[in-house]
């Protein structure tokens, strides 16, 4: 198989990132020559076992939290399960779940299928959005009930980069005793967290959203919140996930919260700026295009934009002609034949729907990249147009 | 990312024959907006019955612009009597074979070919009479049969990938399963089960809501300065969204309930609740 890595403009990091040089070279001696098994009683998985230690303390000073609220998982979608499953048998009794109806598939799916899977009928609030992709926190308030157990809500949509008020949140489940669950893969490592000033019970995160492998995955329990575990075998992670430890992984995550760390300020101040300079480029150059999502309650690497009367799959595919990779919310690159759940609970009109294209940044990207995509995109929007039967013309 | 064919991407990036027929003889109109994909194809045709020109214009993803690149191609210069024995088979064959999950896209111009025949000879298609066993994608059960029949197909799912039919909501997959079975009968030695669990989700009735939002209800909207959105359909849940004049007009809540849901209810479904969104 032919494979191809030469001059990409990669524009796709919400969907994965590369790994950091300096989180390669971490994890490597751990792939080659550190193969010990951290439970070992030797020195030689011994210290494998500092080592992922000392990868757990790295993380939770990322999110402002103790190196014992952090568990190591597969990935987010494991760590999403896990909270929300555990708070399901925390509270038997309870029968309610809030979430929103932009959620990712892990929170979304998981919320679909929790009468099978934990066997007892469940009740789910969806929350709205407005248009711009924001809740409405008096819905949110009058969904909290005796009956809900847990409250799941991203901190940061993965299409949108819109970021919900999950502090404010937080602190309205607390007051009425309701476990509260985030899924911040897309919000740690590009907005700043501080678990130990928040009422937030889970946390989600995913190693490769953040320069990190993947394959890693961390949930993140308050001190004192009552946990089941998911993954139920051996004392690894305290008991609280079985299965022997993906230790170079591991490794490379702890590397990659410390370069999160520096890089936080390059995040919100450069790439925000080239984020911004992209879209608005794009919206003035293309004609019939908007921006989906709140312009400033947003990630700043995250830039979702429609371009109406062509379908997405269309465009990536011409993007990808000049090596531009990003993302689409159309039916046809779903592999299903709807588009975007997000978008259509956003009220997005399926004229631009189908066309949504999602660029997502990183530290990596430079202007010169952007430029180029923004010489490319006009034109390919246009040829596209002109062979659509819906285009009348400017 | 889905795998194409040398020629699907060849056909994709260089389209031959964009556009539209001056004057055309017949114009096949086919899909919508709100499913996705849509195609108009438009043919000359001469006294003696032959395709002299086709130009197509399309909505869609890669392999629905490069079915109908690739339909025109293959109909310039044929009789309108060999033109309809196209396939949607043909189409894709010429490329080179498509994705399962594509097939639909050279369905669609399959359907744009018989569409526009029919045009030029003033004719109704049969499959359009059919009875809607697809709400959401507005497939009648006499284009599934036909599908099942042009390419054997065998299962549920292959029925959704040839016609999209059964992949909404999902409920109509038990009469997808019937009609299958009904048509296959003695013909073969078994049926595969069902594969996949079933889907609910929301795009049910869209294609009928939209047709009758536009024929029935935009056009008097529009008259006043004002236009409507269909927005979502979740369930019987119709979210919808006032443009232009309407948008500020006192009476708009009446708009809603009074005219277009009456309308909806009418035309597509008397259960349909409609809101503004």
């Amino acid at each position: 198989m032919e494979l191809h890595h030469d001059a990409v403009i990669y524009m796709d990091n919400n969907a994965t990132t590369r790994i950091a040089p300096e989180v390669l070279e971490a994890m490597m001696p751990f792939l080659a020559d550190y193969y010990g098994n951290p439970s070992s009683m030797h020195t030689f998985g011994g210290q494998v076992g500092q080592a992922v230690e000392r990868a757990r303390t790295q993380v939770a000073n990322l999110l402002g939290a103790e190196p014992g609220e952090i568990t190591f998982t597969s990935c987010g979608t494991e760590s999403d399960s896990t909270a929300i499953l555990s708070a399901l048998q925390t509270f038997p009794e309870k029968r309610h779940i809030v979430t929103t109806r932009v959620e990712h598939p892990a929170v979304k799916n998981l919320c679909e299928n929790l009468d099978r899977l934990t066997g007892h009928k469940h009740r789910v609030t969806r929350l709205k959005v407005d248009a711009e992709g924001m809740l409405d926190l008096d819905e949110y308030e009058e969904a909290l009930t005796e009956d809900t157990a847990i409250v799941s809500v991203m901190w940061a949509n993965n299409e949108t980069g819109v970021i919900f008020p999950i502090a404010r949140m937080a602190k309205m489940a607390r007051e009425r005793g309701i476990l509260f669950h985030t899924d911040a893969v897309q919000a740690v490592g590009k907005v700043p967290i501080s678990l130990r000033d928040l009422d937030v019970d889970f946390l989600s995160l995913s190693g490769h959203k953040l320069h990190a492998p993947k394959g890693v995955g961390v949930l993140y329990v308050r001190r004192g919140t009552m946990f089941v575990p998911f993954l139920t075998g051996g004392h690894q992670e305290k008991g609280r996930r079985g299965g022997t430890e993906n230790v170079a992984s591991i490794i490379a995550l702890g590397k990659a919260c410390d370069l999160a760390a520096e890089r936080m300020e390059d995040e919100n101040t450069r790439v925000r700026a080239l984020r911004d300079k992209l879209e608005a480029g794009l919206l003035a150059t293309v004609p019939r295009s908007m921006r989906n999502g709140h312009k400033t309650e947003r990630l700043p690497n995250t830039s979702n934009v429609s371009f109406e009367f062509v379908e997405g799959e269309a465009i990536l595919l011409h993007m990808n002609r000049h090596n531009i990779c990003a993302s689409s919310g159309s039916a046809c690159t779903s592999g299903s034949l709807e588009p975007s759940h997000v978008l259509r609970a956003m009220g997005v009109p399926f004229t631009a729907a189908h066309g949504s294209i999602r660029f997502s940044l990183s530290s990596y990207n430079t202007e010169a990249e952007v430029d180029f995509v923004l010489a490319k995109m006009p034109g390919i929007i246009e040829s596209l147009r002109q062979m659509s039967p819906f285009w009348k013309g400017n | 990312m889905w795998e194409y064919t040398d020629l699907v991407k060849e056909h994709f990036l260089n389209p031959r024959n964009v556009g539209e027929v001056e004057q055309a003889d017949g114009t096949g109109d086919v899909g919508s907006l709100a499913c996705g994909d849509a195609l108009k194809l438009t043919i000359k045709v001469d006294d003696q019955g032959i395709i002299t020109d086709a130009k197509f214009k399309t909505f869609g993803c890669a392999s629905a612009i490069a079915s109908s690149s690739a339909l025109t191609e293959m109909v310039k210069g044929m009789s309108l009597d060999e033109a309809s024995k196209i396939t949607n088979e043909d189409i894709a064959d010429y490329l080179g074979g498509l994705p399962k999950e594509k097939m639909h896209c050279s369905v669609m111009g399959r359907e744009a070919l018989e569409a526009a025949i029919a045009d030029y000879r003033g004719m109704t298609l049969p499959t359009a009479e059919g009875e809607i066993v697809c709400e959401c994608f507005g497939v009648t059960d006499l284009e599934i049969i036909r599908a099942i029949n042009e390419s054997n197909l065998r299962s549920v799912e292959e029925i959704t990938n040839f016609t999209k039919a059964g992949g909404g909501c999902g409920k109509c997959e038990d009469k997808l399963r019937e009609i299958l079975q009904r048509t296959v009968e003695g013909k073969l030695e078994w049926i595969k089960p069902m594969e996949k669990p079933k889907r609910m989700t929301t795009l049910q009735k869209i294609k009928k809501i939209e047709d009758v939002l536009e024929r029935e209800i935009r056009p008097g909207l529009r008259k006043d300065g004002g236009d409507i959105e269909l927005i979502d359909v979740d369930g019987d849940f119709v979210s919808v969204s006032l443009r232009g004049a309407c948008k500020s007009c006192a009476k708009s809540q009446t708009t809603i309930k009074e005219y277009v849901e009456k309308k909806l209810r009418e035309l597509v479904l008397d259960t349909l609740i409609v809101e503004e969104n």
